[in-house]
């Protein structure tokens, strides 16, 4: 009836990228603030049933005193949260959401997403990326990547598969052709809604080596459950070996085939 | 009728505050759409608007100068009322029908005119505002003549006087509504 | 558009129809229309609880386990497998039928279910009586509400003979998803703009009634807290729903009539670009969407509020705690439910400066909130509070709206908002607030005012059973939600199990299933009470909880023009416990 592999986990999944232990700090914070506040409301409800519940000789009381009294827990609750708001709230958005690692230093990577499968085109070593054309767009070249812009030569497309070297923040510059995607990485604590006719950015400097999902998290269609892939954390060396044989690969088969459709590889 | 206004705990009858109401629901309606027509006029990069030649500029001001005409018109028709001048108030009344009718008319010429010259529904993004927008009013518009209407044959049958005439009052501020939304959708559509 | 024609029977009061079809269906007495709302939206909540049986199915089970052998099924698998035919594969859910379901329940149990049931239902019954008012301001007008009403619901559900059936874009219906999605979504949205036309002439009415149709000395300062719900409940309906309404014509046109509002450039439909000139914007859906649905939230929560204040004062024997406070904490969520919509959108790809803004709003509206829920609180010290089933839904309303608005705090803060969103978590944050909280709330006012509709109590013992059997396993079913949302399993999923990463949560799914199994029992006695005590129920006479408001001094049920002679108010609503009065409670039309 429960599969070995299914469990009853309660607590946040593994944090693998450089802003998450922020982010799970003031997720803590909270939590730990609203069961606090819960608590405190829970012992005081259940005193007030037990100790003003309806019994023989016992009569309610009319008294409308105090009521001013009752702006003092309001204004704290209210002071609280705006300062959690500034020394909190806003600076790790600023961090996370509005600011962005220099591309220079970055690992740079395009994500076009469509139903149901997420397209990921690297630069490959120029570090450019070539000229994408909807009307390009085919079965064999899901992206409609120009083959004819010298940048595309050593540029890499994978599907549902990224590869992100450590040590460096990777920058997403995402786009769907279609729908609204929402890219999510549990791990990274982050995710970004992925919208066609629109540029979104999405950052993360990952701080483990590893395997981990990226899900769809904004329904896309029937597809949407399907719509997963991995990010592959690897160390600098592994990913400029994975980089070089993806390129080499490439160049193998360019007389070939090229890319396989996305609704093929989907598995 | 008449005796509600004195019944009501505000003192305001129930039809001229249920018109109120239903007005200010009618505002957030246009309100939603305009807004929606400035967010993409600006922020869209493939909005493009026609020169002002082919929206016919000229013709959508007389448009609009009938619509303020039958808006004064029809607060003659209730200034008439209110002195009890039966044959003022249905002449007025009239002319404000007829300013409606005349808006109307004008509208369908312009549409035909302008879907044959490919400002169309669909053609581009302007061309659906003009169509959405411009075709929302002219439903109130019809609205407004079919209430005109019902308010010109009561009155005809002796409905209202110079004591009783909240209907004409909560008709009158429609046709007004219906008008100032015209007055922000010309200068919108037609001169940015 | 045709406020003519109503204003004449506003001050009936005479002549009662006689005819069976003037009496009990195209009736315009505002209490016989609150019990078709009541009664029909009653219906709608069985048939989208029903669908989230089937998803909790679904979810508790996915995919078969690899011995699966489709001929060894078990009963219920194979009954549903039968009924569903093509819909399920032995059972299982092909992914768009759960899609349906979703957007379904989603739709019917927010816009044809709660909302009717809270505002409609019982606004159209108990608000007329509470401010000592024969009828609604416009009676006809008010018939022609639930009319429309039961034509949009009815046209909602016709979608599941649309070609591919029911809607499937989510209750938010976002764009573009919903524009390419099949028939059934061009179905939703003529259905909301059915829903929406009736709940606007209902706010009107509602809006005017209040304003306009107290008794003598109703002054706004003495009408019950649910009246002063029930009064912005109306005006966030009247304003927040036309947007939709704009929203829901413009994804219309997109559908039908090839409008790009919300299609951007160039954008590609399977391996062909969309024939649409394109230059739209999707993320202008949500802004509309989300410009009403917020305030709707609220729309499904205040009259709760205001539910759980009047039982409050009943059974606790004593003057609510903070009557103004309570009052002015509601119209200030009022006003601000309608800037805070965005805390919806802040990784929709707005600009990300305005989340700052959005974080802000979200956090200020929380306070009144609180406000209310302490003061709610609060009321119950020094109270002789008696424990009646009303009285027990609506002290359990208090610890579950509780952990609802508390869960909403990591929600609003952007920074874990990017974590949680999209997420179980969500769900389980708004469905603390809206089921064991705004539809306990409910049935604790069927309870309460049951006595007042049909003159006769409902049974204490079966309603002991039927608050012990929704509150304990609705307990069990949302907050597990909170623990996967916060393990990082999305909403909307068909299998989960396809997802590595939602496997060490998937195990709560099961225990899910079984607490929605016992909710689902815990609904039969209630069922069987509502209609068994109809005939049998305790006699209950004009005043039976011995309650102050003027709902009460009219007799059970009240007949047609409700009041025997116009009451007079003398007091304020909650006048319990008043040192030297004869007896404890103070009704406010009874003269000094
Ligand atoms: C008390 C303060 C509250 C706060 C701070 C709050 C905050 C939020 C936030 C930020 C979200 C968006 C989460 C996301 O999508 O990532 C949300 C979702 C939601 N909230 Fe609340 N909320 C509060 C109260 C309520 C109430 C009273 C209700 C309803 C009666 C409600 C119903 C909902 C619903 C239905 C959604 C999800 C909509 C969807 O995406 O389908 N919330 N809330
Ligand atoms: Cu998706
Ligand atoms: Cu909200």
């Amino acid at each position: 009836m429960i599969k070995e592999d299914w469990g009853f986990q309660t607590g946040l999944p593994e944090a693998a990228s450089s802003y998450a232990p922020n982010i799970d700090w003031l997720m803590n914070v909270l939590h730990v603030v609203m069961i606090g506040i819960f608590v405190v409301w829970g012992v005081y409800f259940i005193y007030c049933l037990v100790a003003y519940r309806a019994r023989d000789g016992h009569t309610g009381t009319y008294h409308q005193t105090g009521e001013k009294a009752s702006f003092i827990p309001d204004g704290l609750i209210l002071a609280f949260e705006m300062w959690l708001i500034l020394a909190f709230g806003i600076p790790i958005w600023a961090s996370v959401k509005q600011s962005t690692p220099p591309p220079s230093e970055s690992n740079n990577i395009h994500v076009i997403a469509q139903q149901f499968a997420w397209n990921i085109h690297y630069p490959g070593p120029d570090g450019k990326f070539g000229r994408r054309d909807v009307k390009l767009v085919s079965a064999s070249n899901s992206i409609g990547l120009d083959e004819s812009d010298p940048a595309s030569k050593d540029d890499i497309v994978t599907i549902n598969q990224m590869s992100v070297p450590l040590g460096k923040p990777t920058i997403l510059q995402m786009t769907s052709k279609d729908v609204i995607h929402d890219f999510w990485v549990s791990n990274f604590r982050n995710k970004q809604d992925v919208v066609p006719g629109l540029n979104t950015n999405l950052w993360f400097e990952p701080t483990k080596t590893g395997k981990f999902e990226i899900a769809c998290a904004q329904l896309c269609g029937l597809g949407h459950t399907q719509m997963v892939g991995n990010v592959f954390v690897k160390t600098p060396e592994e990913f400029d070996e994975w980089q070089k044989s993806q390129v080499a690969e490439k160049a193998g088969t360019a007389s070939a085939a090229g890319a396989v459709a996305p609704s093929e590889n989907r598995s | 009728m008449s005796t509600q206004v004195a019944e009501t705990s505000t003192g305001i009858s129930h039809a001229k505050l249920g018109i109120w109401t239903f007005l200010a629901s009618e505002i957030m309606l246009f309100g939603g759409l305009v807004s929606a027509y400035v967010i993409l006029r600006s922020g869209s990069a493939h909005m493009a608007i026609p020169p002002r030649e082919m929206m016919g500029v000229p013709l959508a001001t007389f448009n609009t100068f009938a619509l303020i005409t039958s808006s004064v018109t029809m607060v003659l028709a209730l200034a008439a009322i209110k002195v009890n001048d039966m044959k003022r108030f249905a002449r007025f009344i009239g002319m404000t029908i007829g300013g409606g009718i005349l808006f109307l008319c004008i509208k369908s010429y312009e549409y035909n005119h302008k879907w044959h010259e490919g400002i169309t529904l669909s053609s581009n993004l302007f061309g659906s505002f003009y169509y959405t927008l411009t075709g929302l009013h002219v439903i109130h518009v019809i609205g407004g003549i079919l209430l005109l209407l019902y308010i010109l044959v009561t009155g005809l049958n002796g409905a209202y006087d110079a004591h009783n005439h909240e209907r004409v009052e909560a008709a009158g501020l429609y046709w007004h509504f219906v008008d100032l939304v015209w007055v922000i959708l010309f200068p919108i559509l037609y001169l940015l | 558009m045709d406020t003519h024609g109503h204003g004449h029977d506003a001050g009936h009061g005479h002549g009662e129809p006689t005819s069976f079809w003037r009496k009990y269906v195209f009736s315009v007495d505002h209490k016989v229309i609150g019990i078709q709302y009541l009664i029909t939206s009653f219906l709608f909540l069985l048939v989208g609880f029903g669908m989230m049986m089937l998803m909790r199915y679904q979810l508790a089970w996915p995919s078969p386990p690899d011995d699966f052998d489709p001929e060894k099924m078990s009963l219920v698998r194979s009954t549903i497998a039968k009924i569903f035919g093509d819909k399920m594969e032995y059972g299982f859910m092909r992914p768009d039928f759960y899609n349906q379901l979703g957007a379904m329940h989603g739709t019917i149990m927010i816009f044809l279910g709660v909302v009717p049931l809270g505002v409609a239902a019982f606004g159209n019954y108990v608000l007329p009586l509470q401010i000592g008012a024969p009828d609604m301001a416009f009676p006809r007008l008010n018939m022609m509400s639930y009319w429309v009403y039961l034509v949009g619901g009815i046209v909602m559900m016709s979608s599941y003979f649309a070609p591919d059936g029911f809607p499937q874009s989510g209750w938010t219906s976002y764009a573009p998803l919903s524009i390419v999605a099949p028939p059934g979504q061009t179905v939703w949205c003529i259905a909301m703009v059915i829903i929406i036309t009736s709940s606007l002439l209902g706010s009107i009415n509602f809006i005017v009634t209040t304003l306009n149709m107290r008794a003598k000395g109703m002054t706004l300062g003495r009408m019950p807290v649910f009246v002063w719900a029930q009064l912005v409940t109306a005006v966030l309906l009247l304003l927040a729903f036309p947007v939709l309404e704009a929203g829901a014509l413009l994804q219309l046109l997109d559908r039908v009539a090839g409008t790009s509002f919300y299609i951007p450039k160039d954008m590609m439909y399977g391996s062909t670009v969309f024939p649409a000139a394109g230059g739209g914007n999707p993320i202008l859906w949500q802004h509309l969407f989300w410009f009403l649905a917020h305030p709707e939230v609220y729309v499904l929560l205040l009259p709760a509020m205001g539910i759980v204040a009047e039982i409050i004062a009943t059974n606790t024997r004593k003057p609510l705690f903070g009557y103004r406070e309570i009052v002015g904490s509601m119209v200030l969520i009022g006003i601000l439910s309608f800037v805070v919509w965005a805390h919806h959108m802040f990784l929709s790809g707005m600009r990300t400066s305005l989340a700052n803004l959005f974080v802000t709003t979200t956090l200020t509206i929380s306070v009144p909130s609180v406000a209310v829920l302490t003061c709610l609180l609060l009321s119950l010290r020094g109270g002789a509070i008696r424990f009646n089933t009303p009285m027990l839904f609506a002290l359990a309303f208090l610890p579950m709206f509780g952990i609802g608005g508390l869960t909403g705090l990591p929600l609003g803060f952007a920074p874990t908002d990017l974590h949680l969103h999209d997420t179980y978590y969500v769900i389980g944050h708004f469905h603390y607030v809206v089921a064991p909280g705004s539809l306990a709330a409910l049935m604790g006012a069927t309870y309460y005012w049951y006595p007042k509709m049909f003159g006769r109590k409902m049974n204490e013992t079966l309603g002991k059973i039927h608050f012990w059997m929704t509150i304990v396993p609705m307990n069990f079913i949302f907050f597990p939600m909170l623990f996967q949302g916060m393990w990082g399993m999305d909403r909307r999923l068909a299998d989960p199990t396809l997802q590595w990463h939602n496997l060490p949560v998937q195990g709560w799914s099961v225990i899910m299933l079984f607490a929605a199994c016992v909710l689902l029992l815990g609904q039969i006695p209630f069922l069987w009470n509502f209609f068994w005590s109809l005939r049998h129920g305790e006699i209950a006479g004009e005043n039976p909880w011995n309650a102050t408001t003027l709902e009460w001094a009219c007799p059970s049920p009240p007949p047609h023009g409700n009041f025997v002679t116009p009451p007079e108010v003398h007091r304020g609503p909650y006048e319990y416990s008043v040192p030297g009065h004869k007896t404890d409670y103070w009704p406010q039309d009874e003269a000094a």
